[in-house]
């Protein structure tokens, strides 16, 4: 069964990414929203750990929360792609559960 | 309607937050409905089910003795990671003894906690239908 | 599909609210259907009827009940939560011997047992929470 986790901690305080990532399984999908948005730029001292991750499960980032923090799409890292809420909803019907990592 | 598999992820230490004593309500509440209920404890998680914890210098109720309850409410599939054991200095040995009674097999005294090493872990919660973390 | 929402910050102090808020219209602008919406920990102040933010400033509890009539959703306030934190609607200040209440329309006050039947009964269930 195909897992959509949820993570809205930022990576630069919580330890809540990180545990994410090492609990995926291939084929799960992740989504950034809140201030786990700032997890998708590249260059950071947190992007080579997503980088790998991505090798077998989707990213994804609530595009709304992104440019809230006045970051754009074209510092995130390749291959993570931009949802909005209905793009969050469809995550949430094509992956047979959902986990949040508060 | 065959029963669903709940989980329940704990991964904030009790005390400092009200949600590791919020979440063992829901989790006392869900055996009323004879689902397949699991409990994960990774990261801070860990300190929930530590012995020996003493509030009196907190004023705050300790709530530790309630997880030793859970066995009787059928509750007995309580995963524990030993990376997030290990990365705070921990062992089985610093963790409540839990139990439950299988009536199965003449009422013997079994662990509730299984211990799991994080790839278990992952396995666990992709078998699972509700996941409920707090 | 079927979706049960769970909710545990309050309003203004986490962005949860305003997540699970959006991800609520969005669930039904697409035509599912929501089994439930529960309010555990501080979530349950989303059902206060006393907060008054600046004028220009969203009232989140108001979008929830606005939310909820318009949509006939089930809002269910956790009562232990509520009552330690001070919720409660008309029946239960009755109860409890106060003399004010102050939940927002919309929602109602049950026990927790609701937020598992909502898991057993929905196809997904989604947590917002710190």
């Amino acid at each position: 069964m195909a897992m959509l986790h949820i993570v809205n901690k930022s990576p630069f305080e919580k330890v809540s990414f990180r545990s994410c990532l090492n609990h995926v399984k291939p084929g799960d999908s992740v989504l950034m929203i809140e201030d786990a948005a700032v997890g998708a730029l590249d260059g950071t001292s947190f992007s080579d750990k997503l980088k790998t991750a991505m090798g077998d499960v989707s990213v994804y980032v609530l595009g709304g929360d992104l440019v809230a923090r006045g970051l754009s799409e074209d510092r995130m890292i390749d291959g993570i792609k931009t949802v909005d809420y209905a793009g969050f909803v469809d995550l949430t019907v094509k992956n047979e559960t959902t986990q949040s990592w508060l | 309607m065959a029963a669903k598999k709940f989980m329940f992820v704990n991964r904030k230490a009790p005390y400092g937050t009200v949600y590791a004593l919020e979440s063992l309500e829901v989790v006392l509440i869900s055996a009323a409905f004879e689902q397949d209920v699991s409990l994960a404890f990774i990261d801070d998680g860990v300190y929930q089910i530590t012995k020996g914890q003493n509030t009196d210098g907190i004023g705050q109720k300790n709530f530790s003795n309630t997880y030793k309850a859970l066995g009787d409410y059928e509750i007995n599939k309580l995963y524990v990671e030993k990376e997030s054991l290990e990365e705070r200095g921990l062992t089985q040995d610093d963790l409540m003894d839990l139990v439950w009674e299988d009536e199965d097999d003449d009422w013997a005294e079994k662990p509730s906690i299984i211990l799991v090493d994080r790839s278990e872990m992952a396995d666990v919660m992709a078998e699972q239908e509700v996941t409920l973390s707090f | 599909m079927k979706f049960t929402i769970m909710i545990n910050e309050g309003p203004y102090q986490h962005q949860s609210a305003d997540s699970a808020l959006q991800f609520c219209r969005a669930v039904l602008a697409q035509g599912h259907e929501i089994f439930r919406v529960f309010f555990y920990h501080d979530g349950v102040n989303n059902g206060s009827s006393l907060s008054v933010p600046p004028g220009d400033d969203r009232l989140i509890q108001k979008e929830w009940s606005e939310l909820s009539k318009e949509n006939d959703l089930d809002l269910v306030i956790c009562i232990a939560a509520a009552q330690r934190r001070g919720l409660m609607d008309e029946d239960e200040a009755k109860r409890q011997g106060f003399e004010s209440n102050n939940m927002i329309d919309g929602f109602r006050i049950s026990g927790l047992g609701q937020l598992i039947e909502g898991g057993i009964e929905s196809d997904r269930t989604v947590v917002f929470g710190d």
